[in-house]
């Protein structure tokens, strides 16, 4: 099995920790000198970037949180100058402002190196042919893959997300041999096959990436079998790098986060406390290369566990487990990072609407599916089916304008979603973890 | 294998903090160089390790060993010997006597003649200029043959790790080239490990594999020579590629 960078993958881990500690320190001067944030927080808690003389001493240090990057709206977190950006992603925020992030020409080869690596840890290698149903655009999905592939010399069929039936046909017609995408758009082309009548052994595909959501070992299973692939999960997030964070080698026992590169951290996220190895909690990352956008203690909000074990792989790199879910409300449906503060914010803005609503999220033949329940005044419930439609349909137009992702929305009469004490229940998430 | 590992070390000269908490570590065999302004640290560092100035926190380890608490003499026996800025070589001795200085430590060890002499051979084999030179005095070479000069001197030594101050200083480009082409074949041919500090930053990460940028006693960037080479703000900084200009924000 290759290993893409030796060197750094199975570095000892004292050579990994000192390696660490050089680029975590030239990462605070940095950040502290050109991002107005950070030098604030750090003044705020009366630490210098000095302070820190260890890896331990990363503690000291404040989080960064998706909110900062919303307030310092758009290139605020940036640190250096735009004209040295050669790109920028985006992803969506809680309040309808995206989060924006950029890279330097050098974060494009990191990233590209980092992809690479995990497309090599799946076992993909120059001779495998890509397919990548990612979607091209703002988000860093696609782009993160398709560089990695070019990176290892595989030949890249840049698809895009959607389109099942070009999808399947280009699949058979052009030998593709390894599935870029979600988990859940790996069933969905499963489900298709087998409708039209496609033998799985009859194609070519050998691997299948995923990532961009939470899957269970189950969902795993049932794509290796339906797809008679080996299925690799790999992680990473916009604010941070996009894909290429961390990836699962060959033994699908956990995604070796690149240490060389992101600074793992595991806390409780009420108390925000480090927890001690082994613990499940919210993962923080601190960027130790990012050079446009780095990010010190970002709060993932994800949930996992690391496991500093000793991989077969011969990787020295820690391993977290697949996520279990979000110590937040955001969800994500479809890839795309929904919060119900967003949907909120649409429906006050919507005359007759109700400040009660309910999120129905499910998962039908494997494609996620959004269901607002939203209570109507009395003025507003019609009995012209006519005009109904049309607001129900106006409702839909708005939402979908500002999730990114389609909504089905039912108008249901007042007071009659359960209240409870205190918070809301909001959201009913039926889909399998 | 990592060679020398120096985690957050702090220098002072008086009250000035010239060194604020740097890290950094060599590997075996490699050109390490540091880069930045004037006044950034960069001979600090040297000096440091050195223990010329000793450092007033942090920790140096050599070969796993730490040897910040160790005398400048103690440090070149172990392996690590250092070119100093402005070469400084003794100009009234001859050539010959200058390098047979770099090896006193040897003969106070009593290795034998013969052994120091083979060394001198092989620095004349490296710099066929100071063989030819090797009985005028130091004080009536060129530039570029003093550097050479203070270069041998310290390899008389024997040292596993190099220091380098600015060696092209003040010296014509093609005579900079030249030097650069000794340090390369130095570390292929000998093995020795090279820490290089240089106000030439170009050519400085084009001979070698990493280098850390520093900037008013910290480190800022830790890369790979070839990516600091494309940094655009080490391009801009130490490169001369463009005039320094700050994105309004």
């Amino acid at each position: 099995m290759d290993i893409w960078d030796q060197t750094h993958e199975c570095m000892p881990r004292e050579e990994l920790e000192q390696l660490q500690l050089e680029r975590l320190q030239a990462t605070l001067n940095r950040a502290y000198k050109n991002v107005t944030c950070y030098r604030r927080k750090f003044d705020e808690m009366g630490i210098i970037p000095e302070d820190i003389r260890s890896l331990d001493d990363l503690r000291r240090l404040p989080f960064t949180a998706k909110e900062d990057l919303r307030l310092n709206y758009p290139y605020g977190m940036f640190a250096v100058p735009l004209r040295e950006v050669v790109r920028i992603h985006s992803s969506s925020g809680t309040t309808g402002k995206p989060t924006v992030v950029g890279y330097t020409r050098n974060d494009i080869k990191t990233w590209s190196q980092l992809v690479a690596r995990l497309l090599t840890a799946a076992g993909v290698t120059h001779d495998d042919v890509v397919q990548i149903t990612f979607g091209y655009g703002l988000f860093t999905g696609a782009f993160g893959l398709h560089y990695g592939a070019e990176l290892i010399g595989a030949s890249v069929i840049p698809m895009g997300g959607g389109n099942t039936e070009k999808q399947l046909m280009i699949m058979q017609d052009y030998r593709t041999t390894a599935l870029v995408g979600t988990p859940s758009y790996a069933l969905t082309l499963a489900d298709r096959m087998e409708k039209q009548g496609i033998d799985p052994k009859s194609l070519t595909l050998r691997f299948g990436l995923f990532g961009g959501e939470p899957w269970s070992e189950e969902m795993r299973r049932e794509i290796e079998q339906r797809l008679g692939i080996i299925a690799t999960d790999n992680y990473g997030l916009s604010e941070v790098m996009g894909p290429g964070v961390a990836g699962e080698c060959r033994g699908r026992c956990g995604m070796h986060i690149f240490e060389d590169h992101f600074l793992p951290e595991i806390i409780d996220p009420e108390t925000c406390e480090v927890l001690p190895p082994g613990s499940v909690g919210e993962l923080v990352l601190t960027t130790l290369t990012k050079e446009a956008l780095p990010v010190i203690r970002y709060r993932t909000r994800d949930i996992t566990r690391l496991i500093y074990d000793r991989c077969d792989c011969g990787r020295t790199m820690v391993r977290m487990e697949k996520t279990r879910g979000r110590s937040d409300d955001m969800l994500i449906i479809k890839g795309v990072n929904v919060f119900p503060t967003q949907i909120e914010e649409v429906l006050f803005q919507i005359e007759g609407c109700e400040p009660h609503y309910q999120l129905v999220i499910d998962r039908i033949d494997n494609v996620d599916t959004l269901e607002v329940l939203v209570e109507v005044n009395e003025t507003i419930f019609f009995d012209e089916m006519k005009k109904q439609r049309a607001f129900v349909s106006m409702v839909e137009k708005r939402l979908a304008s500002t999730l990114n992702v389609g909504a089905r929305v039912k108008l249901v009469e007042p007071a009659s979603i359960p209240r409870h004490e205190g918070k809301a229940q909001r959201v009913i998430d039926r889909r399998k973890r | 294998m990592e060679m020398l590992k120096v985690k957050h070390i702090n220098t002072y000269y008086g009250q000035v903090h010239a060194l604020k908490n740097v890290s950094l570590h060599l590997n075996q065999g490699e050109i390490v160089t540091l880069i930045g302004a004037n006044g950034a640290g960069k001979t600090t560092i040297l000096n440091s390790l050195s223990a010329v100035t000793p450092i007033r926190s942090g920790e140096i380890l050599f070969e796993g060993n730490p040897i910040h608490a160790l005398s400048p003499e103690k440090i070149v026996d172990l392996g690590i010997s250092q070119v100093p800025e402005g070469r400084q070589v003794f100009k009234p001795l001859t050539v010959e006597d200058n390098l047979e200085l770099g090896a006193y430590l040897r003969y106070r060890r009593r290795e034998g003649r013969a052994r120091i002499r083979a060394s001198l051979d092989e620095i004349y084999r490296l710099f066929p200029r100071l063989l030819e030179r090797r009985r005028q005095l130091a004080g009536t070479l060129s530039g570029g043959e003093q550097q050479m000069l203070a270069i041998g001197r310290a390899l008389m030594a024997r040292p596993k790790l190099l220091l380098l101050d600015e060696p092209s200083m003040g010296l014509a480009p093609l005579v900079v080239q030249e030097i650069f082409s000794v340090i390369a074949t130095l570390t292929r041919e000998l093995g020795t490990t090279v820490l290089l500090v240089e106000q030439n930053a170009k050519a400085a990460l084009k001979l070698a594999d990493r280098g850390y940028v520093l900037e008013t006693g910290k480190v800022i960037i830790e890369e790979s020579a070839g990516d600091l080479l494309e940094n655009r703000e080490v391009q801009r900084a130490y490169l001369g590629k463009e005039k320094k200009e700050i994105w309004e924000r």
